[in-house]
């Protein structure tokens, strides 16, 4: 039962990995990125972390990908997707060498370093929830903190970076605003 | 039958090395931006994996603040992104070379 739903939920976000790289249409590679980040949160489930699948689903697919979709259709992107990528076949081809070469090489050192193990079947404890939080607001909260304040200035400085640009003295106002009524 | 814990780490590696590939040579910026979310999703399943194999917390208490870096990444690249389309009219990151060499 494990190993079918292990198998079934990889092969889709393989699939659908593959899908957001290769897809021409932003807004498709986006909608495959939720059946990834999705797939990806049944596993942690698998792996004993209810958790942080639940989470995955909350904040990566319900409010990071929606942010990703907003931004896609906002700027209207389809007429740049449409547009064919220049050039780079070898550019394309030495990416797959390379990825494959990566592969390759983590596959064997993660396989070499963990096959012996024997995996444990899950403890109680290790799915508690009570004993996360224990963890997290205990000997974690100093980063839990500072990560808070990380995500204030990261609002803050994407409202600054976004804001449409006061008519800067000097320069046509009509002209240099391009999103203006017209 | 439990799944070792090794599938899930190769499993990560491979969705890794496909998000490398799209942000090596993807041009479309949003694209490059949906391949960073891919790595670090992956490195999300490897620390979990470990965090399994290892019957250790801290794996998971990571993954948490992975994600909260993840959200705050994507907000002001995504701002990023909206300032450069509104001064540039593209996000194609071959023709935004302002600051490259």
């Amino acid at each position: 039962m494990e190993l079918a739903i292990f198998v079934i939920f990889a092969a889709l976000a393989l699939v659908s990995a593959l899908v957001v790289v290769l897809h021409r249409d932003p807004v498709k590679s986006t909608l495959s990125l939720v059946v990834t980040l999705f797939s990806t949160g049944v596993l942690f489930i698998l792996l004993g972390a209810p958790f942080i699948g639940v989470l995955q689903v909350l904040v990566y697919t319900g409010a990071i990908v929606v942010l990703f979709l907003f931004v896609v259709m906002l700027l209207n992107l389809q007429r740049e997707a449409r547009r064919a990528e220049p050039g780079g076949h070898g550019q394309k081809l030495f990416a797959g060498l390379g990825a494959l070469a990566f592969v390759a090489f983590t596959g064997v050192a993660l396989w070499r370093a963990t096959a012996g193990a024997e995996t444990a079947p899950l403890t109680p404890d290790l799915v508690d929830l009570q004993s996360f939080a224990a963890d997290l607001f205990g000997g974690y909260l100093l980063p839990f903190e500072v990560v808070g304040i990380l995500l204030l200035v990261a609002v803050i400085a994407a409202f600054i970076v976004a804001k449409r640009p006061e008519p800067a003295s000097g320069e046509r106002p009509a002209a240099s605003d391009p999103e203006g009524p017209r | 039958m439990i799944v070792p814990v090794s599938w899930y780490l190769v499993l990560a590696a491979v969705l890794f090395v496909v998000g490398t590939a799209g942000a090596l040579t993807r041009r479309n910026g949003i694209t490059i931006f949906l391949s960073i979310e891919l790595m670090l999703n992956s490195v999300n399943l490897t620390l979990v994996g470990y965090s399994r194999l290892l019957e250790d917390r801290t794996g998971q208490i990571v993954v948490l603040f992975v994600l909260a870096v993840a959200a705050a990444e994507a907000a002001v690249g995504l701002a990023l992104f909206i300032a450069l389309y509104r001064h540039r009219r593209t996000i194609d990151l071959d023709r935004v070379n302002l600051m490259r060499w």
